[in-house]
């Protein structure tokens, strides 16, 4: 019975996830085919939620960026984008989708449709210039949802202060006008009750989010947050706010919960409980992972899990009795955590130096991405300055592998691993 | 007497060496790494035995170091040169708080405890700027030997500031400055400060303490350790042996090993 269920539960979630992200892809070539035009929007709040209302189709550029890294193109389609004239320093993601569109949609996951609206927030300076292109390009409206960062050293503003409640009704205003506009876009009126159907959804995905996460403190941990916990997050991503994407995290959670109850953990022998701070290097994304796991080395948690979640990690529920409030006040906090989640990680990842119980923490800063990789020197500081931990500075770049050198990397990791080895060895010896 | 042997293929040179049990160097050999990284450990392994005088079976374990040590096919196994600078540093200098390893391609700053063991370390990223090839670019751009390169720099009573950070670009500017009609040495002691004021900030990112170990084989140029020694305002610890820090950790190492399989004598009279 018990092996019946494992042979069940035990992957599932990776399976689905790639099920459902082939599926997501599928759905936007025939969005493509039918000339329908597509809400394209970012992973740090992209108001899906709202934005489903109005059945656009929904493009997360960056996912369809990294997807040509991943499948080992992003070479071919930066390459393009820089003849056009985009210089190789800046991101490449806005290159690879650049090369998508001069492309006309083509992608090798299948076509992507053309863009009706974009939709932003100002977590990355870089959403808002790469939307002004598709507006020159294509003549479609960009709307930016202006989220209050973090302001107040040592904390952020809470529901039931009057700053927070400032705050919530500037989000609540912009989420407003973006409702006209999506009624001008799409020529549907605005329906509230598929709002409240839609943040119920999403309150399933977000509540399944967190707990998933709150689950990888299990030792040994349940899943690697580089490889498989991007796979759940695509999906975090992808169907926010769906029924699908609602059903795939009450079945990720039990699955979790079952291998949590069962002691089962990743492929590895876990000999080493890692944070990692950053983007994946999708160039070589298994191969990245290896690096860690042939030595035992397991990543338990990633800052990516929350930032590109959008905050998702937070698990906020929406109150759907109040749903465009609501939707202003989980958008505000979540999109906020996202924020945090790249310029303050020092605190996340001191916070999980002791509840995932980490021996190490891997740092990478990455070439093409100035937003998440500035403050991460200050933030290993911090976090070496506060804990007994030791830490990898390790740099390459998300989609760029001619900034990718894998002997490098490789040798670094190694003697990150030597280290560790040679300290537990010592406390061995501390003790008898 | 027990022998153990480190073998480290750097991208430009590969060093060999042999120690006794008691920590002694009894062989060594450097030679170039060329483009078989396998003919080039074994040769070097053959050539530091022949300078011990001792045979190859005699030697109980070999740890292979450097970019090729996966291809040091005779080896037992294989440490990172990080680790192995740190612990010959260690051994070699036993103030040893910081290490600086200058090589063909990379430079390593490293930060180490009284043991040995790698605290914290950083490299050059990706880019041979600052590292021994910038050397080698400078001088094959004024046409001068590698070896007299330092020498030839502490002559420098007015050094230019040599702006590039790129390897293949610091020869055009090299060119460029003797167009303009400067020395030859205030030129290249220009290039050496450049390279001293990169490899501070590489050490700043572990941190900089005193005793400061420098390795590699920049260790050799005489101009580089000068201004290294102005730039950290402090004296490098530097030994004709430098050169072999990697190769003599990774020695270490292996002797390390046989010393840890070995039953202690009192266990044995007991069994």
């Amino acid at each position: 019975m018990t092996e019946t269920k494992t042979d069940e539960l035990v992957g599932r979630g990776n399976k689905e996830g790639a099920d459902l992200f082939r599926e997501w892809f599928d759905s936007l070539a025939d969005a493509a085919k039918n000339g329908r035009g597509a809400a394209y929007v970012f992973v740090m709040g992209s108001m899906a939620e709202l934005l489903h209302v109005f059945d656009f189709p929904l493009v997360l550029p960056e996912i369809t960026s990294l997807q040509t890294a991943v499948r080992r193109v992003a070479d071919t389609y930066l390459a393009e984008a820089e003849d056009y004239g985009y210089s190789p320093d800046i991101c490449g993601y806005v290159k690879a989708d650049m090369a998508v569109q001069l492309r006309g949609g083509q992608h090798p996951m299948g076509q992507i449709p053309k863009p009706s609206v974009a939709v932003m927030s100002n977590a990355c300076n870089t959403y808002i210039k790469w939307a002004e292109i598709w507006e020159r390009m294509y003549g479609i409206p960009l709307f930016v949802l202006d989220v209050p960062a973090t302001r107040q050293a040592g904390g952020q503003f809470q529901p039931g202060s009057s700053d927070f409640e400032r705050d919530r009704k500037y989000v609540e205003a912009q989420v407003r006008e973006l409702i006209t506009l999506c009624e001008q876009v799409s020529g549907k009126k605005f329906d509230i009750d598929r709002l409240r159907e839609s943040l119920g959804y999403a309150n399933d995905m977000n509540e399944g989010w967190r707990r998933v996460l709150e689950l990888n403190k299990s030792k040994p941990s349940l899943f690697n947050a580089v490889t498989d916990g991007t796979v759940y997050l695509g999906v975090s991503n992808n169907l926010r706010g769906t029924k699908k994407g609602s059903q795939f995290f009450k079945n990720l959670v039990e699955e979790m919960e079952y291998k949590a109850a069962h002691g089962i953990g990743t492929q590895i022998v876990e000999k080493y409980r890692l944070g990692f701070v950053g983007v994946p290097c999708y160039p070589i994304f298994r191969r990245f992972s290896e690096m860690f796991t042939e030595w035992g080395g397991n990543f338990v948690h990633s800052t990516y899990l929350n930032f590109a979640s959008g905050g998702g990690n937070l698990g906020y529920q929406y109150d759907v009795n109040r749903p465009i409030e609501s939707l202003a006040e989980g958008y505000l906090i979540s999109v906020r955590e996202a924020m945090d989640n790249m310029f303050h990680q020092d605190r996340v990842v001191i916070d999980w130096v002791k509840n995932y119980e980490l021996d190490g923490v891997v740092y990478h800063p990455i070439k093409s991405c100035r937003t998440v990789s500035t403050g991460l020197a200050d933030g290993r500081r911090a976090m070496m300055a506060a804990t007994d931990v030791p830490s990898l500075f390790i740099e390459s770049d998300m989609m760029d592998k001619r900034v990718v050198s894998e002997a490098q990397m490789k040798n670094r990791a190694d003697a990150f691993f030597e280290g560790l080895a040679s300290r537990r060895e010592m406390a061995k010896v501390a003790q008898t | 007497m027990a022998y153990a042997a480190g073998v480290d293929v750097g991208s430009t040179q590969t060093k060999a060496i042999i120690i006794n049990e008691d920590r002694e160097i009894v062989g060594r050999c450097l030679t170039d790494t060329g483009a078989n990284v396998v003919i080039a450990a074994e040769n070097s392994f053959a050539e530091a035995l022949k300078t011990s005088g001792i045979r190859e079976e005699e030697v109980e374990y070999v740890i292979g170091t450097g970019y090729g040590r996966y291809r040091v096919t005779f080896g037992n196994t294989q440490v990172t040169e990080i680790s192995c600078h740190a612990r010959g540093a260690a051994q070699m200098f036993p103030g040893t708080k910081t290490v600086l390893d200058m090589g063909g391609q990379d430079t390593k700053a490293i930060r180490v405890s009284p043991k040995g063991e790698v605290l914290d370390f950083c490299m050059n990223d990706k880019c041979a700027a600052g590292t021994g090839r910038f050397l080698g670019a400078a001088a094959a751009a004024l046409d001068i030997p590698l070896g007299e390169l330092g020498n030839v720099a502490m002559k420098a009573e007015r050094p230019v500031k040599i702006s590039t950070t790129c390897t293949v670009f610091a020869e055009s500017e090299v060119l460029s400055w003797l167009g303009k009609g400067k020395k030859i040495e205030d030129i290249l002691w220009g290039v050496h400060l450049s390279i001293a004021s990169r490899s501070t900030a590489l050490l700043r990112r572990v941190g900089i303490e005193d005793e400061i170990t420098f390795t590699g084989g920049v260790t050799k140029n005489a101009g580089m350790i000068k201004s290294l020694e102005q730039a950290l305002k402090t004296k490098l610890n530097v030994s004709d042996d430098s050169h072999y820090m990697g190769a003599l950790g990774a020695a270490l190492f292996a002797l390390d090993h046989i010393l840890a399989g070995r039953v202690p004598t009192e266990e044995k009279e007991t069994a």
